[in-house]
């Protein structure tokens, strides 16, 4: 928090989309955000026509949506009205593969046009749509389709033999797989369909209310949550790309994150289309040279990304960036987890701008605090909450929840419910939604400040869910598959400080007797977990223990661990019963 | 080192990362983290690995010169010579 302030120029401010925030602030209603979109008749909205539709019928059909960019280096572009096209005979496959209003189409696939094309065809049906990421192991898949009632999956023939086909029995409303490279035993070959397919569809007239995405979130015990979010959210995506991502009709708009994950949907699909820019989309993973390159060649003005991929870039060095510049750039946003100053006065000096950090979560929907393009930066600040969004630091005491005034003063981040995007349910768990809300506040889980400027800042969470690379992994989920070896009789998983993932994830496993800790069981655990759960999920690192601290209920203190490994202060220990020795 | 050498000290590093893949089961030159289903940490940690038992500076300017096992395996068996 010592970092110098990062001032912006009035010339920066007075071209930003919201040049006086306070002022916007003030005067901001959602009912106003509503009122940009174009609707449907009767009141009703649907993300896809404001996404793709509207665009069209404005006679703006000829410009780029989506230029996608294959591993190879190869570039395809859809305009908005190729875009209309294949959404509608996506749309149509759909119905005739007898899928109704509100049945779930689940997607597990890397970014291929193909999952947008998908995404926007399945909201034009009123169907739901649920990414799911695609390193994901088996067992993270499973619970989700579970938990959601798959009725429908688009993957790849290699998805599927590897991860799928082996938990396919256990799925029984999965009526059909989809697969976009032809089709192997159990799947649909989705291409003929769809150049068989009309391409006139008459998009479903969705009530804001009516369900749109289903994301998944770790939760710190038990399963996933299958967070449900409704067509209403596009009010959302819409005013906060404006506001929090400075988006103009025209932009040339990267988002690096994958549609497996909340970012990669509001802001990878959703956001960008609505607000008619031309997006990028890589189909390759973060690479240095590729990534300067895509900034460069193709022009981006707008560019959202993550701190693990800043990280790795700022490690390269400036030198990575050669002869290449970056003229059209005009704003750099990071999400994921809090960036750390560091990062975010590299950018100002390598880029001329700093990385502007905000903060939201899967529950939210979009972003609900951020730096915006004309305010002033605070390093390793979040920035202030969005217009429309009231935000406040809480301390929850049974039922009590007292807002903290005080500048600095550390509590709860918390929201007053209420905006357009925010979750509608965990679905088919009414009480675990409930606990999330107390007081007239939504209730984050994270832990903050807020400085006498009014601008907020991270401390950590208030639970044990882990944040690496910007995902949200849930200890209970790893656990629960390491369990599974006939080697381990009890094991804890902690996320553990790391220069460049934020966190990583750490097992801590003590062997049932009869076995002995040795590097080769720790490769087999190792290669069990990665096969379940997946290299997005799965421990980076093991550790053997004789035993692993508890309490007297018989808890695994998963505190106490992490506090040893990182050398802090044990804390509070009254309530230890076992310990690792 | 001979170039046998090199290939079984990234086979020995990949197994240590991604134990779960047999080596005869991928394809050498498609995409390595797809074949070895690794994150872009994962690389980072084969990467540095590698670095460290060759005592090769391996810039993070060059890693798209190591996308498939075949091409990781040429950039070490040039630059090593």
């Amino acid at each position: 928090m010592t970092d110098a302030i990062i001032s912006k120029r009035s010339r920066t401010q007075l071209a930003a989309n919201m040049p006086d925030y306070a002022a916007t602030y003030g005067s901001f209603s959602w009912n106003t955000a509503h009122a940009m979109l174009d609707g449907m008749p009767d009141g009703h909205l649907n993300i896809a026509h404001e996404a793709i539709e509207r665009h069209v019928a404005d006679g703006h059909g000829a410009q780029i949506a989506m230029r996608w960019i294959a591993k190879s280096g190869a570039r395809t572009d859809y305009t908005y009205a190729e875009l209309s096209r294949l959404t509608n005979q996506f749309a149509n496959v759909l119905r005739a593969r007898q899928f109704k209003k509100g049945d779930k189409v689940y997607a597990l696939l890397g970014r291929v046009p193909e999952l947008y094309i998908a995404a926007l065809g399945t909201l034009k049906a009123g169907c739901v749509f649920c990414p799911l990421f695609s390193a994901f192991g088996p067992e993270p898949i499973q619970a989700r389709m579970e938990i959601g009632g798959a009725n429908a999956l688009l993957t790849s023939t290699r998805l599927y033999e590897r991860k799928v086909a082996g938990i396919r029995a256990s799925l029984p409303e999965l009526n059909e797989v989809f697969t976009v490279d032809g089709a192997t035993r159990g799947t649909t070959d989705l291409k003929p369909l769809l150049e068989t397919a009309s391409d006139q569809f008459e998009t479903v007239q969705t009530s804001p209310e009516d369900t749109a995405l289903l994301h998944f979130t770790s939760g710190t015990t038990g399963k996933p949550k299958g967070v449900v979010h409704v067509h209403q959210a596009v009010v959302a995506h819409d005013a906060t790309g404006r506001l929090a991502l400075d988006m103009r009709p025209g932009d040339v708009y990267w988002c690096t994150a994958d549609p497996g994950w909340v970012t990669g949907t509001s802001y990878g699909i959703i956001a960008p289309l609505t607000n008619r820019t031309t997006m990028i989309v890589d189909e390759a993973e973060f690479d240095i040279n590729r990534w300067y390159d895509i900034l460069s060649t193709e022009a981006v003005n707008v560019w959202y990304t993550a701190p693990t991929a800043i990280r790795m870039l700022m490690k390269a060095g400036a030198e990575a960036i050669g002869a290449r510049s970056f003229p059209n750039l005009r704003f750099m946003a990071s999400v994921g987890e809090p960036l750390n100053p560091e990062a975010v006065v590299w950018g100002n000096d390598t880029f001329g701008q700093p990385f502007h950090d905000n903060w939201w979560q899967t529950e939210t929907g979009g972003i609900m605090i951020a730096n915006y393009a004309a305010m002033d930066v605070k390093p390793g600040s979040m920035g202030k909450p969005l217009p429309g969004i009231a935000a406040g630091i809480v301390e929850v005491i049974g039922d009590t929840v007292t807002e903290l005034t005080a500048p600095m003063a550390m509590g709860e981040l918390a929201l007053r419910p209420g905006w357009p995007s925010m979750m509608r349910g965990y679905l088919n768990e009414q009480a675990r939604y409930d606990k999330c809300f107390k007081g007239g506040w939504y209730l984050s889980g994270d832990l903050a400040m807020r400085d006498a400027d009014g601008y907020f800042w991270f401390v950590g969470r208030a639970d044990d869910l882990i944040k690496s690379a910007g995902h949200l992994i849930g200890p209970f989920e790893v656990e629960s598959a390491l369990m599974e070896h006939k080697a381990v009789a009890e094991v804890a998983v902690i996320g553990l400080p790391d220069e460049t993932a934020g966190q990583i994830v750490k097992a801590y496993v003590a062997l049932k007797p009869g076995h002995v800790p040795s590097d080769d069981l720790r490769l087999d655990l190792l290669g069990h977990a990665r096969k379940r759960l997946g290299p997005a999920v799965a421990p980076k690192d093991i550790a053997f223990r004789q035993n692993l601290p508890k309490t007297r209920s018989g808890k695994i203190m998963r505190r106490l661990l992490k506090a040893r490994e990182m050398g802090l202060p044990e804390g509070d220990i009254s309530t230890l019963e076992s310990d690792e020795s | 080192m001979t170039n046998l050498d090199i290939r079984a000290l990234i086979t020995t590093q990949l197994g240590r990362i991604a134990p779960d893949i047999p080596i005869e089961s991928i394809d050498p030159k498609a995409d390595l983290r797809d074949e070895f289903d690794i994150d872009s940490m994962d690389f980072l940690t084969l990467i540095t690995a590698l670095g460290k038992e060759l005592s090769l500076p391996m810039p993070e300017a060059d890693y798209d010169q190591m996308r498939s096992f075949d091409d990781l395996l040429t950039y070490l068996q040039t630059n090593t010579n």
